[in-house]
């Protein structure tokens, strides 16, 4: 058995690149092993028959739904839908969260009102809520997206305040004996200060609101949408149209997570040096 | 005086805030604005829940859901833990599991019910492994980089006093780690939580948290619906806060590896 101490500085450490575009290959043949050995190991089971072949279709049946859909616009027209709700209810989510959560860090009284209101209603499963919004608000749009914006407030509100606290004393108070007003205190030194506590909450925000909006679509009885399409490919035991709803939905959830919000983290706070990439 | 001051005026503060938010929905229930059925007055409500624990409904409801939880939740941490550990130590599997969990990460576990339900029936198979395939991915991302973390000098320290493979496991990596896999376990059991109560409304037989309240929807029973969401919220936070709290403080924050957060 090798020793810790190397294993883990190995790790730590990316090898030196012999050559930049061999070691991409490499990269790319590394990540896309994995999937080769389950997609074998799919393969081998979906043809062996242990499961019946409608629960289990092969994965070229899932390939063509995958093509057959996109091609006749339902699948691009399901997921654009899904999208939009997502960014309006997180849209909703991000505006009140911010602006509940820098207030409660701000002031000690928005403390005192709201804090027992987040906390009491965070920990509460959001699909717990789901029921109660569809009465109140009827079927559709405006119930999924509104609820889709309430529990995605929640990591945002907690995520603000926690930053709002955890800026330096130093920093505010060095600003203000350099004659800052409370605007300017604000926007360049709280502001940039807790961006990184934000952040992250946008983030949890967005994952939360992506994992309640495809159970609130197959429960909300909207026309269209991802989670819709999954729960309605179940009636008519179309396995293969469930499977490529659920790789669209991976391939959407990966994109936001690397590309918009690692995108957003290098341009501001690692940039700015407050955290480490 | 002061910091003592301060806590009775929050909890001072706290209970009027929530004694106006009660007040609120009281008069908008008694208003008549909205229909009685649908936004029932607090005494109904209350009486809802009081009547469903009294007769042991709610109480069977939550015993239910606390076993699929549990049941998932423990297969989670029997496999991400050790699975996190494998990952950090040995690239080789790194290299396996990272992308697969990267890839799975992102599907919402209830994308996964309706396949399962196809899959596994309906009823509490198909629901631990929703909660089990809910819980997994956080335990074994915590625990990764829970292990990779460990101060190196600690490491160098610990061979350069003579400690084995062993001793270097138990002693230093698996304490060192723990405050992330103490977070990767509330973490999990958070989401395993949501999950269960998202797969009962679907995939359940006729027990369960999530169930009634999905059940009584068909009837148009917002006040057991409101019932229910208080249990759940009740033990969601009794569990947030009281077990794996007092488990930290028992562990981590009593060895000085974790400050308590302020505020």
């Amino acid at each position: 058995m090798p020793d810790a101490v190397t294993i883990i500085d190995v790790a730590g450490v990316p090898e030196r690149p012999a050559s930049a575009g061999r070691e991409r290959w490499r990269a790319i043949a590394r990540n896309v092993f994995p999937f080769l050995v389950v997609g074998g190991i799919w393969e081998i089971v979906a043809w062996a028959g242990v499961f019946p072949h409608r629960l289990f279709p092969t994965l070229e049946e899932v390939a063509q739904s995958f093509v057959q859909l996109t091609l006749s616009g339902i699948l691009p027209h399901h997921a654009l839908e899904t999208v939009l709700r997502l960014l309006s209810g997180f849209t909703l989510a991000a505006v009140f969260g911010v602006t509940v959560g820098v207030l409660m860090g701000r002031s000690r009284r928005a403390e005192d009102i709201f804090l027992p209101l987040v906390s009491i209603c965070a920990p509460i499963p959001g699909l717990a809520y789901a029921p109660l919004f569809l009465l109140w608000f009827g079927l559709g749009n405006f119930s999924a997206v509104l609820l889709v914006g309430f529990v995605a407030a929640f990591p945002i509100i907690f995520n603000s305040w926690t930053g709002v606290k955890a800026v330096k004393e130093i920093w505010v108070r060095s600003a203000q004996s350099m004659g800052a007003d409370d605007r300017r205190l604000f926007s360049h030194v709280i502001l940039p200060g807790a961006l990184p506590y934000i952040l992250t909450g946008l983030r949890l925000g967005l994952a939360q609101a992506w994992r309640i909006l495809v159970a609130v679509e197959m429960l909300a009885a909207v026309p269209w949408g991802l989670g819709w399409m999954i729960f309605g490919a179940r009636k008519f035991l179309n396995t293969d149209v469930m499977m490529a709803g659920i790789v669209v939905i991976a391939i959407i959830g990966l994109t936001l997570e690397k590309l918009v919000f690692q995108k957003i983290e290098n341009y501001t706070v690692v940039r700015w040096g407050m955290i480490t990439s | 005086m002061t910091e003592n001051g301060q806590t009775i005026r929050s909890f001072r503060r706290a209970a009027v805030t929530l004694t106006v938010a009660a007040l609120f929905y009281e008069a908008l229930a008694r208003s008549g604005y909205f229909a009685p059925a649908l936004l029932p007055t607090i005494p109904v409500i209350l009486q809802a829940l009081y009547a469903s624990i009294a007769d042991g409904t709610m109480i069977e409801h939550a015993a239910f859901t606390l076993y699929r939880v549990m049941f998932g939740f423990s297969l989670a941490v029997v496999v991400g833990i050790p699975l996190g550990i494998l990952m950090a130590r040995f690239q080789r599997i790194e290299h396996f599991v990272l992308p697969l969990v990267s890839a799975l990460m992102p599907i919402p576990s209830f994308a996964l019910v309706p396949l399962f339900m196809l899959w596994f029936g309906i009823g509490n198979l198909t629901t631990i492994l929703i909660v089990f395939y809910a819980a997994t991915f956080p335990m074994v991302f915590n625990t990764w980089s829970g292990v990779r973390s460990v101060n190196p000098i600690w490491l160098r320290a610990a061979g350069a006093m003579g400690a084995d493979e062993h001793s270097m496991f138990w002693k230093v990596i698996i304490p060192g780690a723990s405050p992330f896999i103490i977070t990767g376990m509330r973490q999990s059991f958070l989401r395993a939580w949501i999950a269960v109560v998202g797969a009962e409304m679907i995939a359940a037989s006729d027990w369960g948290l999530g169930w009634v309240i999905f059940d009584a929807k068909e009837f148009l029973n917002t006040d057991i619906m409101l019932a229910a969401l208080i249990v759940i919220g009740v033990i969601g936070f009794v569990f947030e806060r009281m077990v794996f709290g007092s488990l930290e403080r028992a562990t981590v924050l009593r060895w000085g590896m974790m400050r308590k957060a302020k505020g």
